[in-house]
């Protein structure tokens, strides 16, 4: 099935902002009007393309090839299957959200940071989209770029040393990669009588690749998507990055960002270094399962608001990375599911935090509390979300912490309790930091009068998490709305990665 | 009336609460009034409950209704064939009974709230809330399957921890809240790993595929530990929500919470959650898992009713009361006291229920005084609530003719076979012993609280009985802890239809090796399976003891609970001991009890400290040493680079500035000699010559 509609979706952004280039700086409200409309059109678009998915395949559609280098045999190759469609929803949804949040609070430079977020939107689609590794990557460096931008010029006091960190960081990880797409993809010279750096030819080479050299490629393709997720002991550009970032990159940092990692995960280690995947597997899910513990016993302690969220980012997506690795189709999915779930729940816990930063310039948690009396709607949202992100049952998270860890526990490839029984404490850790939060912050009596002119949430901040939490019930009650859009494409996968190991399916 | 009928009854039971809560949640604020609409929904779902009460316990009574559909499907997978989750609604006697007692105390407690909760600035908050407990509880004793049951079981959790903190301007009431939540979530934790076990290993969470599984043979990883186990964890779960020990210490707290709420939340039904689920599951207990679950209760009623003698709360001794009792069927159900279990637990709620209400009358009366120490001869001002709230006490007390006393020796004479049987004496006489303790500390409430003479003037001029929203209730609730409801004999519940027709014990479904030996019965088919059936599954040596133990048990209980009674009347009442003198001539012993064996010191610190102090340690090392390593690389990466920057400069650009330099000079010395003079350059040449010839004498 050929079809442009992808390209389309990844040029809106891209066009948007470079029209956006010919607005005159001065006149700002049409600029955050004018990148509104550009990242709902996208949205819409995106919606589209759901419509006309057919969740019973597990193949990549939609698919738009056009010839890039010739004698690479590059190309500029898209398409999405069940999983990639899910993150580029949710990249869609989250974008013109986080241009409403950022509505009042950047003031400074608005053209210049509309159109880092539409260039960041583009990039992030293209990432999710793209089917060929060269042009995979150059996406995934692409993203660096305004990401680095929206911290460094809109962040916080320490925005410098964080924005650098992050890139550094990242970069350090991306050029592992390119090494091993480059190794890749002329071993599969060899075997295919050409360069390639087809996806899907790949998928054919990568598990023929002798082991010894495939363990390399899979470690360094690893390295740099645990990186980006972040996985313990490669985690604390994350809380720097979300501290100093402005709430929008919070948000998209948190939301998308640290999705890649494990999208990539799933995308490229799974299928295409099936026997290392197994091998690895072990290893990867204990520094998963201590990341799940450390990020929360750290969270726990923290004092700064928005810190604490980053730390709880980490314990989060340790989750993911152990469903990811106990490779049984139940954590695969709840895996799937809880990416989408901390996009939302995360991010609108950024925005929360965001919302009441924007009123009394501070973060510290002993600077609240009691101020459930004066913002009453403000502290059920804030309770709404903390629930989700706990993993009450009916809300969100629960469906993917559940997946995960119902998988974890039969996985034939992990094959131990243990990592279920660690993870699951994590799950009552969830509750200690947010609940004690919770308790700090809202509950209780008024005792800092600075407090008392606090307003409550405005009719553009409810605009913004209205969506959020209609998803965090939908998901939490009707989740197979979403489960049977990625189940083909985990599935087939997964039997991927059985078919050239042990056949654990 | 056609199964499908009772299972959409049952499921407008289930969602009228939530649809209240929906609806007070969005326009609670804008119309007051609305909490009235939540009230109609529950005495609607009492009505409905009641009918399904009658049609199934009158006439459908040996037939389990089961309705399932799917929720989330994986699809076909190659070794395990279909997977996916089955939700679906369970209606067998147990269901129907325990429907009963949620709707009617549920819609009595928001009629009472009415009086109770008058003029709080919340008001509408706190029927959304109710509306959502009544939600959850209602989902956990519908549910045919574990999966569901988690999920109402956590909600649940969050309604009891909203609850707690209704009042959250209270640190305190915002802290037991927490506490409540966090406590509970441990015993989760457990009973969530026990679902795993059982899903690996059957691929489904309803429970009568799992037993039939486990009847059939199929032990979970082929181990009778893992079916051990399996069972002890899911009674962790019970083991928090049913507040039993080591988890019992956030029950006392919750008592922050709206008198109400206490009532229906943390005395009648949640609390009793715990209990119901150990019977749901318990064809599937193995005798290890039994005696550790007897053994707990026992220890629980124990350990609680030592804590309730010497406190002075109202609500703090009910509150250790509930946790005793609790621990009480906890017990007869690992005794294998099935019906008894069960039936304890429907005539607590109702006089427990009974007592929170009453001491809530109290409390109002009192303006908000808690402190029995402050009350006294209240009897004559609240006659309606003295009197409801003694018949609770003596049903609780468990006094013949009323509801406790049937349940009560039934449980007692269960754990008096049980410890003759498998030489477990420890489990009876902690049964025993809390007769005497509950009698005495119940009786001990009611005289410092109603009897004798003001203790503070001014509060008891202005106490009064309270208004008819909150008495009626209480009359309801009283008589329904008379005997009559049960048995039509006031000393025996064997000829009662509780324990003859509605509550048969369910066939155990474990391997006959693994049960107790009374527990077996010869000639079972294995894989026969079937709840609600005709099963008997005691053995004649059981039944025998049983009897023998009949008389004996019954009486011991009654003197013993009349010895309590005694007690409490020759303290409080006649004064003839003077209960200072005592607790300073047992200062250790009463100390103890009153500072609650010091659980929470205990736990605070180790537990609260220990973790707090980990993650201290942690977050130090997450900033010193893995952020170290990375700012240390970046600082090496600096400082090599300025190294290389330094040897740049002076080395290689040295290197180049010095050929520059030495040219430069070597230019600057020779120009010297480009005079422009011929002659000198013809002496330059003859010298050179001359220079030349005398190195290479050619000559």
């Amino acid at each position: 099935m050929e079809s442009y509609l992808l390209t389309y979706l990844l040029f809106i952004p891209i066009v948007g902002s470079v029209i956006l280039l010919f607005f005159k700086k001065e006149n700002e409200k049409a600029i955050r009007y004018f990148g509104l409309f550009v990242s709902v059109v996208a949205f819409i678009v995106s919606l589209i393309i759901y419509y006309q998915f057919d969740s019973s395949l597990s193949t990549f559609q939609f698919l738009h090839q056009i010839k890039w280098i010739k004698s690479l045999h590059v190309s500029y190759q898209v398409g999405i299957d069940g999983v990639s469609l899910l993150l580029v929803l949710l990249t869609t949804f989250l974008t013109p959200l986080t241009l409403i949040s950022s509505w009042k609070s950047v003031t400074k430079n608005v053209k210049l940071f509309t159109f880092f977020m539409l260039f960041l939107e583009a990039a992030m689609i293209g990432v999710f989209i793209a089917l060929d590794l060269f042009l995979f990557y150059v996406f995934w460096e692409a993203m660096l770029i305004p990401m680095y931008f929206i911290i460094g010029i809109w962040g916080g006091g320490r925005r410098i040393y964080a924005a650098v960190k992050f890139f550094l960081f990242t970069m350090a990880g991306s050029l592992l990669m390119l090494v091993a797409i480059i190794w890749l993809a002329i071993y599969a010279s060899h075997q295919l009588g050409y360069f390639s750096t087809n996806i899907v030819e790949l998928y054919r080479v990568g598990p023929n690749v002798p082991h010894e050299i495939q363990q390399y490629m899979f470690l360094a393709f690893f390295i740099s998507f645990a990186i980006k997720v972040p996985l313990f002991p490669l985690h604390t550009w994350l809380p720097d990055a979300h501290v100093e970032a402005p709430t929008a990159g919070s948000v998209i940092l948190a939301g998308v960002l640290l999705k890649m990692g494990t999208y990539g995960m799933i995308r490229f280690c799974l299928p295409l270094f099936p026997q290392s995947t197994v091998q690895f597997a072990p290893v990867i899910s204990i520094l998963a399962v201590i990341g799940i513990i450390y990020g929360a016993l750290v969270a726990m302690v923290q004092k700064d608001m928005k810190k604490l969220v980053a730390y709880s980012s980490v314990s989060h997506l340790g989750f993911i990375v152990l469903g990811i690795f106990a490779l049984t189709p139940e954590s695969i999915q709840g895996a799937v599911i809880q990416m989408i779930n901390h996009g939302l729940s995360t991010g609108a816990l950024f925005l929360l935090v965001g919302f009441i930063y924007e009123r009394t310039h501070t973060r510290e948690i002993s600077y609240y509390g009691g101020i459930a009396k004066l913002v009453p709607v403000y502290a059920t949202f804030l309770m709404i979300v903390s629930l989700s992100s706990i993993g009450l049952p009916g809300l969100n998270g629960f469906v993917g912490e559940f997946l995960i860890l119902l998988g974890s526990f039969k996985s034939q490839v992990l094959d131990s309790w243990y990592f279920v029984i660690f993870g699951a404490t994590g799950v009552i850790f969830a509750a200690v930091y947010l609940l004690w939060m919770y308790e700090r912050v809202v509950w209780g009596r008024v005792t800092n009068e600075k407090l008392n002119g606090l307003t409550d949430m405005t009719p553009r901040e409810l605009l913004v998490l209205i969506p959020i939490v209609i998803f965090i019930v939908w998901i939490g009650v009707y989740s197979s709305t979403f489960l049977s859009v990625s189940s083909a494409t985990t599935e087939s996968i997964l039997h991927t990665v059985s078919t050239f190991t042990f056949n654990f399916l | 009336m056609s199964d499908i009928t009772l299972v959409n009854l049952s499921l407008i039971i289930l969602l009228l609460p939530i649809f209240g809560f929906t609806i007070l949640i969005f326009f609670g604020k804008r119309f007051p009034k609305l909490y009235l609409l939540e009230t109609t929904f529950l005495g609607i779902a009492f009505v409905l409950a009641a009918i399904i009460g009658f049609v199934k316990l009158g006439t459908l009574t040996e037939h389990t209704i089961i309705f399932q559909f799917t929720w989330i499907d994986f699809g076909k997978l190659p070794l395990f064939g279909h997977l996916k989750f089955i939700l679906g609604v369970k209606i067998d006697n147990l269901t129907a009974i325990m429907l009963l007692v949620v709707t009617l105390i549920s819609f009595l407690v928001h009629v009472y709230s009415i009086g109770y909760m008058h003029g709080d600035k919340r008001f509408s908050r706190y029927y959304a809330y109710l509306g959502l407990f009544s939600f959850s509880m209602l989902g956990i004793v519908l549910t045919h399957n574990l999966l569901t049951l988690y999920i109402f079981w956590e909600l649940v959790g969050l309604s009891s921890y909203l609850l707690i903190g209704f009042w959250f301007e209270k640190k305190s009431a915002a802290d037991a809240g927490k506490k409540a939540f966090l406590v509970n979530r441990v015993g989760d934790i457990g009973m969530f790993l026990g679902i795993l076990i059982l899903f690996t290993n059957y691929h489904t969470f309803t429970y009568d595929s799992i037993f039939a599984a486990i009847g059939a043979g199929h032990l979970p990883f082929n181990s009778p530990a893992w079916l051990t186990a399996a069972g002890i964890l899911l009674f962790m779960g019970a083991v928090g929500k049913s507040a039993q020990f080591p988890l019992h210490v956030w029950l006392p707290d919750a008592m922050e919470g709206p008198t109400p709420v206490s009532a229906l939340i943390h005395a009648a039904t949640m609390v009793a959650a715990g209990v119901y689920m150990v019977a749901r599951i318990f064809p599937m207990l193995t005798a290890d898992a039994l005696l550790v679950i007897a053994l707990v209760g026992g220890f629980t009623s124990f350990l609680a009713a030592t804590i309730a003698i010497t406190q002075n709360d109202i609500k703090k001794v009910l509150a250790y009361s509930t946790i005793s009792q609790l621990g009480y069927m906890v017990m007869a159900l690992g005794v294998g006291s099935y019906a008894y279990g069960f039936f304890h637990l429907v005539t607590h709620a109702w006089f427990k229920a009974l007592l929170f209400l009453g001491s809530g009358s109290v409390i109002q009366a009192m303006h908000h005084e808690q402190d029995i120490r402050q009350m006294g001869g209240l009897r004559k001002k609240m006659p309606i609530t003295y009197y409801t709230f003694l018949v609770a006490t003596l049903a609780i007390s468990g006094v013949p003719f009323f509801s406790g006393f049937l349940s009560k020796d039934g449980l007692l004479l269960g754990t008096y076979a049980f410890g003759s049987l498998t030489g477990h004496i420890l489990i009876p006489i902690f049964g025993f012993t809390v007769v005497v303790l509950t009698a005495f500390y119940m009786f001990r409430l009611v005289i410092i609280t109603f009897h004798g003479e003001p203790r503070n003037q001014e509060k008891y001029d202005h106490a009064k009985e309270s208004p008819k929203v909150m008495t009626i209730p209480l009359i309801v609730l009283a008589v329904l802890s008379f005997f009559f409801w049960y048995s039509p004999n006031p000393f025996s519940s064997e000829s009662g239809w509780f324990i003859s027709k509605w509550i048969p014990t369910p066939h155990s479904v474990v391997p006959e090796n693994m049960r107790f030996n009374f527990m077996k019965t010869a000639g079972e088919a294995a894989g026969h399976v079937q709840n609600g059936g005709e099963a008997i599954v005691h053995s004649p040596m059981y039944m025998e003891a049983l009897h023998h133990a009949h008389y004996p048990a019954m009486i011991l209980s009654i003197l013993l609970a009349a010895l309590g009674i005694f007690l409490a009347y020759w303290i409080y009442q006649w004064k003839k001991v003077d209960p200072d003198m005592l607790a300073d001539r047992f200062n250790w012993l009463y100390k103890f009890s009153l500072n609650k064996w010091y659980f929470d010191e205990l736990y605070h610190a180790t537990f609260v400290a220990g973790t707090v102090g980990l993650g201290k340690v942690l977050a130090w090392f997450d900033s010193n040493i893995v952020d170290g390593v990375v700012n240390g690389a970046a600082w090496v990466t600096r400082k090599v680079s300025q190294f290389s920057g330094a040897f740049d400069h002076y080395v290689v650009d040295g290197l180049v500035n010095f050929s520059a330099f030495a040219s430069g000079f070597l230019g600057l010395v020779l120009k010297k000699f480009q005079t422009g003079k011929v002659q000198t350059y013809v002496v330059f040449v003859v010298f050179s010559v001359l220079i030349l010839l005398l190195i290479f004498r050619p000559f």
